[in-house]
């Protein structure tokens, strides 16, 4: 049955798609195990008011990313750019990059 | 029907033993093509998984934020602050927050210090001199429940307190810096008098009503700068996204790796190839026989390193925790969480991950040959 090679080329192509297909069936598995702690991750987000996942830790502004404000890239002075590591993984949030939303910049009377 | 596939078969196997005859450059070829996969892919599922998982914790946030922002920087809350803000119809509670950061020089962490909401513990677990930390910390100063922790304030203080709880692991995502504390103890612990916070959490009834409070809320007080959730959540939304940041890159690299690639296949032939080419058109083979080989090698191989790259980057991410991504994500920070992501994907993706790794190889590999095939078998072979 093995002898020719277009015989092996399709078991190993089979091999690798039944091996793909798996990886579905297992995410629909590990997702039903997990609900529950997603829900408990959920309740004590709304039981301590957070509002960021802890990714990075080592600046405030890419610990609580969507609370940062718009000078954080010149915290310590003006020419001051970004430095940090994980800086260069996050874009700014979305509220301080996209003006057409942003509340505070509607006010009538200057910030 | 039979007949055309053994002839598939055959053009198959023939082509199999071609690319058997350069056995080291066509390995190394599939390595090349699986690595680019299975950092494209491995990037992908983890911020897909990353975003989803967002999405689901944190549409629990408070609904709108209030910060009040002096020279463009996030300040306290100063007392009668929450006074001036009033009744506002549709805001069903206003609460001063306390919350803010703490670098602990002995192991050079940054931790989240934070006061619960009232409420949100039993009154036993977080009394004053007591905290609930969260599973990084615990890790980084071994710490478990009855151990007493010191830190010296930023006035110079020492304070003690005693370990009452550490925070579930399966929370680390959200929690894994934190370190819960009596408000009594923060005040102390920040020099923070009463009456001032860091900023004010305020609960909405009606989700349609909530921009036009945060309108309202801008309007009464002009130094206030309100966070909305849907705007906490757009930024998770877009965390890792592939216009950005060092995602960019990596698909930047990646691409062009494999454009240089797809370039020297689509470019020209090696002599060897050209001569093989030549002697099959003069043994009798149709110039869409050699179309049809060459288009078999090149949908093996495209295939065979999607479906290997694709297997590699879902166990990497969903079973060994992104453990390649850990020193990039990690940066200079000393606590990291570790968690699991839910894994989630995008058949959409997933689809796009799949064509435009393996089409563009494949077209790549026929059009060089189809050139080659079209002209005179004596001519090709001569060089």
């Amino acid at each position: 049955m093995l002898s020719r090679n277009s015989h092996r080329a399709f078991v190993f192509l089979g091999l690798f798609l039944t091996l793909f297909l798996l990886t579905f069936a297992d995410a629909a598995v590990q997702r039903g195990g997990r609900i529950a702690a997603l829900d408990e991750n959920a309740r004590l987000v709304a039981r301590l008011g957070l509002t960021d996942l802890c990714l990075f830790t080592e600046a405030r502004y890419t610990r609580h990313p969507s609370q940062a404000d718009l000078h954080t890239a010149f915290q310590d002075h003006p020419i001051g750019l970004e430095h940090f590591p994980s800086g260069t993984l996050l874009p700014p949030p979305r509220n301080l990059a996209s003006s057409y939303e942003n509340l505070d910049r509607k006010t009538k009377s200057a910030d | 029907m039979r007949t055309w596939i053994e002839k598939q078969k055959a053009l198959i196997d023939f082509t199999l033993s071609s690319l058997a005859r350069r056995k080291l450059k066509n390995l190394g070829l599939l390595l090349v093509y699986t690595l680019i996969v299975f950092i494209l892919a491995s990037v992908m599922l983890f911020t897909h998984a990353l975003r989803h998982e967002a999405a689901q914790v944190l549409k629990n946030s408070p609904e709108v934020i209030l910060q009040r922002m002096v020279a463009g920087r996030h300040d306290l809350i100063p007392p009668g602050y929450l006074e001036k803000l009033g009744r506002i119809r549709g805001v069903q509670k206003k609460e001063g927050r306390l919350w803010g950061y703490y670098y602990d020089a002995v192991v050079k962490a940054n931790y989240t210090l934070m006061v619960p909401a009232a409420g949100a513990f039993t009154a036993e677990t977080i009394t004053d001199g007591s905290i609930v930390i969260g599973a990084a910390m615990a890790r980084a100063r071994g710490l478990t429940p009855g151990n007493l922790i010191s830190f010296r304030s930023y006035s110079g203080r020492l304070f003690s307190f005693t370990v009452a709880d550490v925070l579930p692991h399966s929370a680390e995502l959200v929690s894994a810096d934190l370190i819960l504390m009596s408000e009594a103890d923060y005040r102390a612990f920040f020099d923070i008098t009463a009456g001032y916070y860091t900023d004010i959490a305020l609960s909405v009834a009606n989700p349609q009503e909530v921009r036009n409070i945060a309108i309202k809320l801008a309007e009464t007080l002009p130094d206030s700068r309100p966070i909305l959730r849907e705007e906490v959540l757009r930024t998770y939304e877009s965390i890792f996204n592939w216009r950005e940041g060092i995602v960019l890159v990596l698909l930047s690299a990646a691409i062009l790796a494999f454009a240089i690639f797809a370039w020297d296949k689509a470019s020209g032939l090696s002599a060897e190839e050209k001569r093989e080419i030549g002697i099959l058109k003069a043994i009798g083979w149709e110039t869409g026989d050699v179309i049809k080989m060459k288009f078999w090698e090149g949908a093996l191989i495209s295939l065979t390193a999607f479906l290997l790259g694709y297997i590699a980057a879902y166990l990497h991410v969903f079973r060994f925790s992104s453990a390649l991504f850990e020193p990039v994500l990690k940066g200079w920070a000393v606590l990291y969480p570790r968690f699991e992501l839910t894994p989630v994907m995008d058949g959409f993706q997933v689809a796009t991950l799949f064509f435009f790794t393996v089409f563009p190889y494949t077209v790549a590999t026929i059009v060089p040959i189809w050139r080659a095939a079209i002209t005179d078998p004596d001519a090709v072979m001569r060089g």
